[in-house]
């Protein structure tokens, strides 16, 4: 575990730490009437952009999801920015025009969120063609779901990056729901990594909830594609934490599962490495988790002040479509 | 056009030209490059890639897989991250299956990312009936990219069009809908020598005439000079506009054209229900309609997927004779 250091584990934790606390605040203002249109929460799956994120470069690309706040954060995004793009404000990363699904930051390689399931997936495919074509030493990461890996754009570009031998890592987010169907009632092979494995690349299937092992073995993948040995799968599992989106309860999630996924939560998992592994008090998280709210709430101030595009210039944007 | 130009040409077939685009464009930026089904060694079912694997190695010249979307998407993907891609879709009927791609994202980026994301992606494919290519292979679906904001649309009917628009699309920082014609490759006509680029969205005067335009793209063109040609001997000078790109569409020339004519025919090979020519029309009325001397008349495909008998399939797409009866009817409006 070559980051493993306390330093990093502090990393990851207060990056899943932003990441819950951000929707949880995000949600807050949903209700408030600051936020409206779609909100699918990443809650309780903080650990895998977390884990993957964390293993790649500035250099690199992800392509994200619908649920795709976390992926943002993960990679670095602004807090500011982002609420401001939720809030449907001009400097929010998509001035307003994209909101919660569909932030991006393709100055920094973020080729964002999609609203529409699977999508993302032979895009980044194509992000992982061009580097194959420069000879560039980066990599792709893709963010999928499990429901998103029963479309064919999935299947196709899982079998494009096979057969062009392509930098791609696939990261399925298995919470075991699509919307409100469960995993069982949409495919007849519930372990997702096997579908990697019939078109030929190496995969995994390994707990979401652990950011360490998400890290470890998206390490270990995100250097083995720049070494030209891509693409490869990892079938993250999880558990949403909640309905669809912020105004489905959920009512269908089993009472057992969600009681287990209450205790075995990606940021209870990352506490106990910071005691356990890097020797942190519990008053050192606590003042961990406090300078990350104090970042939130001055986010959420920015994000409430800031203008909304103007009409006129909204129209000067689009007078050439 | 080129004829009255003091430049070297020679005559090439319309594949030819595609050909000679894409080998300029290639050599110019390495960031483009093409992918298909049998685009590589095979160069292609209408030959339009043919020696470019050779030149340019199997990293910017390959083939797909049987894989619509997927190699669409890749192709959008590879586009937003800096390269511009010629992506080939064997039939314009194909490109149904790769719509999400087009629509939802390509279309999209450059909008729903507040104008930092560009898609310089060329789509090129092939429509119109053959001859017997039967429902699924003979189709013209233009109007349902020119339907969408975010989407270029080029439809070249001679291979002077084709080559300077091609490169022109290649060179676009939108993605391009480049929709070549199958009955038109292996027409012949004047290219330069040197280089040149058509900008999208100019109009090209095919003819010009006082008494009619008629508006035609891509293999309607050629069936409507033949037409116009039987108009003169019939004492009727036809004026013969070919928008070369739908989007974005030249409205000036064609506006121009009708307040000089005053008769206005359009004639779209794809069926008459909800095509471009609808919207032409509607534009027209709009932007001239005190100069109109009678309806905008459309001439188009019958409301109806294609026969695969060869006398049905003349049928349901506009014949020289039908476009000579159509323009009668309009200059002869009581």
């Amino acid at each position: 575990m070559k980051k493993n250091t306390g330093d990093f584990l502090v990393s990851l934790y207060t990056t899943m730490y932003k990441i819950r606390n951000f929707e949880e605040q995000a949600i807050k203002l949903y209700r408030d009437g600051h936020i409206r249109g779609y909100f699918h929460p990443y809650l309780g799956e903080e650990a895998i952009a977390t884990g993957v994120c964390a293993a790649m470069d500035e250099k690199d690309y992800i392509t994200s999801t619908h649920r795709g706040h976390g992926h943002c954060l993960a990679w670095g995004a602004d807090l500011k920015i982002m609420f401001a793009e939720l809030l449907g404000k001009e400097n929010g990363y998509c001035k307003g025009l994209g909101g919660s699904m569909h932030i991006a930051d393709y100055t920094k390689n973020n080729l964002g969120a999609n609203g529409i399931v699977g999508s993302g997936v032979p895009i980044a495919v194509g992000a992982a063609l061009g580097i194959s074509i420069r000879k560039e030493k980066q990599m792709v990461s893709t963010f999928v779901s499990d429901g998103g890996s029963n479309i064919g754009s999935f299947l196709e570009g899982l079998n494009l990056a096979a057969a062009w031998k392509l930098p791609v890592l696939f990261v399925i987010e298995n919470n075991q729901y699509a919307v409100s169907t469960p995993i069982e009632d949409s495919t007849g092979e519930t372990e997702l990594y096997k579908r990697g494995i019939g078109f030929g690349l190496e995969s995994v299937r390994l707990d979401g909830n652990d950011v360490l092992e998400v890290f470890e073995i998206a390490k270990s993948f995100v250097e083995r594609c720049k070494n030209g040995e891509g693409p490869f799968l990892m079938e993250c599992v999880t558990f949403r934490k909640g309905g669809h989106h912020i105004n489905d309860p959920g009512l269908y999630l089993p009472k057992e599962k969600v009681d287990y996924y209450k205790i075995h939560d990606p940021l209870l998992i990352g506490k106990k490495h910071l005691i356990e592994l890097a020797g942190l008090s519990k008053d050192d998280i606590v003042e961990i988790e406090k300078l990350v709210m104090a970042e939130i709430k001055a986010a959420i101030s920015f994000a409430i002040k800031s203008p909304e595009m103007s009409e006129k210039n909204f129209l000067k944007f689009v007078e050439e479509y | 056009m080129v004829s009255n130009v003091l430049i070297a040409t020679r005559e090439l077939m319309y594949r030819e030209a595609l050909n000679e685009a894409l080998k300029e464009e290639m050599a110019r930026d390495d960031k483009v490059f093409i992918m298909g089904e049998g685009i590589a060694e095979r160069g292609g079912s209408y030959k339009v890639t043919v020696g470019l694997l050779e030149q340019f190695g199997n990293k910017r010249v390959f083939d797909t897989p049987i894989s619509e979307n997927g190699f669409t998407g890749a192709g959008v993907g590879a586009a937003l991250t800096g390269m511009r891609p010629v992506v080939e879709i064997l039939f314009v009927d194909f490109t149904m299956l790769i719509l999400d791609q087009l629509v939802n994202q390509a279309a999209k980026f450059r909008f729903m990312s507040g104008n930092t994301a560009r898609v310089p992606l060329v789509l090129r494919t092939q429509g119109g009936v053959g001859n017997g290519l039967a429902s699924q292979h003979s189709q013209s679906l233009e109007a349902i990219f020119y339907h969408i904001p975010g989407l270029k649309l080029v439809m070249p009917s001679t291979p002077y069009d084709a080559k300077g628009l091609l490169k022109a699309a290649i060179r676009c920082d939108d993605p391009v809908i480049f929709i070549e014609h199958k009955l038109l490759y292996m027409n012949k006509g004047e290219v330069p020598e040197e280089e040149y680029i058509i900008p999208l969205g100019q109009a090209d005067i095919k003819k010009e005439g006082k008494d009619l335009t008629i508006i035609a793209w891509s293999g309607m063109v050629p069936k409507v000079m033949e037409a116009a040609e039987i108009l003169t001997k019939e004492g009727i000078n036809a004026e013969v506009v070919d928008p070369r790109s739908l989007v974005p569409l030249d409205k000036i020339t064609i506006i121009n054209s009708v307040k000089k004519t005053e008769h206005v025919l359009i004639v779209q090979e794809a069926v008459r229900r909800g095509g471009v020519g609808s919207d032409i029309s509607s534009i027209i009325q709009e932007e001239a309609f005190d100069y109109l001397d009678s309806p905008v008349k459309i001439l188009g495909g019958l409301n109806t997927p294609c026969p695969f008998n060869l006398n049905l399939e003349k049928m349901v797409v506009p014949q020289v004779d039908d476009i000579v009866r159509a323009a009668k009817e309009v200059v002869y409006f009581e």
